[in-house]
């Protein structure tokens, strides 16, 4: 049991720093999705299983629903297609141009 | 698209010339103009390092910190407090930390009376099975009263801060924000038709069971909350305005935090006053016991699932 909880602290460490250390925050956002999900099953070990069904509830579910949200609002979440359309208008361009 | 003439004869004449003209695909006066889309700005190129050399020199012309000693000593002092105060910050928190006794110690001041009396009169006083919840609903039910009006006090605030007033914005809204999903997903619209049920049923089993066993009524709220944001994410809002509106949370919100206030203050009451409860504890591990816990976890989990869906219908629409 020791070394689990040695494992499960050192996971959550690594997610901590690398919350910060990450610059997509997409990323940053599953990362804290992970950490809070490591820390609900830290609350079983502690012994306090309330805590670990409210951790899992509100950090890992609706905190992170919360952020992707905001993060669609502030239009951080671009859809792939928009990236892969870019080229195409270029492309189109010079059509229009030979022509 | 119909036109009278043909495309050759449309290009000769004077409209087509001046449309190119206005578009910018072709002057007149010179060749075929290349419209090329704009580079982003890389920060690599030689003339944003241009730009940030010519910023630099203007930066060092305007302060001057070759000869002006002010700025030169107060660049210097700041950057000298600011480590002395992250370095004095750092040993300040240790050395609290060094400080807090260890765990597990007998003479922790965490042992003192209080918790003695919450373990051992805990079940007796309150009818709780699970003492967590017998502390906070009825030892510490005032915070807990405090932290729903917290909750509902921060909807209101999300309410003026997000809340968008005319239908017709709220629909381009929703039209913006479905911007980059798919409307009717069959992926999630499948795992949601298994997955919403049993999420549903155990957030109302954790909030009924939380005088016998882990949860309550703010995990359990939460949960239900969660599985109301998924069913929301896979239907739209059209079917979760059947059963949940503005009109539902404010109401339900309102007489769930009106009840518990109610309930509470016949308990301040009665307790300050040395009178017996009227309201009796039951059984102890029966469902109907534990006398007002009951009743308050379930005022708190309808505040708490209605905030949370609150919450996100704000930041996805904007009102309801």
């Amino acid at each position: 049991m020791q070394v689990f909880t040695g494992i499960l602290l050192v996971f959550l460490l690594v997610c901590a720093v690398s919350v910060s250390l990450s610059r997509n925050f997409l990323n940053s956002i599953l990362i804290y999705m992970s950490y809070s999900l490591v820390m609900s099953v830290i609350w079983i070990v502690l012994e306090s299983p309330d805590l670990a069904i409210t951790e899992a509830a509100v950090g890992a579910g609706i905190t992170s629903v919360l952020f992707f949200v905001t993060l669609k609002k502030i239009h951080e979440i671009i859809k792939e297609e928009d990236e892969k359309t870019e080229p195409e208008d270029g492309e189109e361009n010079d059509e229009q141009k030979t022509v | 698209m119909s036109r009278k003439r043909s495309e050759e004869e449309y290009k000769k004449t004077i409209s087509f010339r001046l449309k190119q003209w206005a578009d910018g695909s072709r002057d007149p006066f010179l060749d075929t103009v290349e419209m090329k889309p704009a580079l982003p700005e890389s920060g690599e190129t030689p003339l944003d390092l241009h730009r940030q050399e010519e910023k630099r020199r203007m930066l060092r012309q305007v302060y001057d910190t070759e000869h002006n000693a002010e700025v030169r000593i107060f660049r210097k002092l700041y950057a000298v407090m600011g480590t002395l105060l992250c370095v004095f910050l750092v040993l300040m928190l240790l050395t609290a930390v060094s400080w807090l006794p260890t765990v597990g110690q007998e003479d922790r001041p965490v042992n003192n009376e209080v918790a003695q009396r919450y373990v051992e009169s805990g079940l007796s006083e309150t009818g709780a099975v699970n003492i967590v919840t017998g502390m906070i609903l009825d030892y510490r039910a005032f915070d807990t009263l405090g932290e729903s009006h917290v909750l509902f006090a921060a909807t209101c605030t999300v309410l003026i801060l997000l809340r968008v007033d005319r239908k017709k914005q709220r629909a381009q809204a929703e039209t913006n924000d479905r911007l980059y999903e798919p409307k009717n997903d069959l992926i999630l619209q499948t795992a949601a038709r298994i997955l919403v049920p049993p999420i549903l049923i155990f957030g109302i089993y954790v909030i009924l069971c939380g005088h016998l066993g882990p949860g309550g009524g703010f995990s359990g709220g939460a949960i239900v909350g969660a599985g109301l944001i998924l069913y929301l994410n896979a239907f739209g809002f059209a079917k979760t305005e059947r059963f949940f509106t503005a009109k539902t949370y404010k109401v339900s919100s309102f007489l769930a935090l009106a009840c518990y206030s109610l309930s509470k203050c016949y308990s301040f009451y009665t307790g300050a006053n040395g009178i017996e409860s009227a309201i009796p504890l039951g059984t102890p591990g029966a469902i109907l016991s534990s006398g007002l816990i009951f009743v308050l976890n379930i005022c708190v989990g309808i505040v708490v699932a209605g905030t949370m869906y609150t919450f996100y219908v704000m930041f996805r629409k904007g009102g309801y």
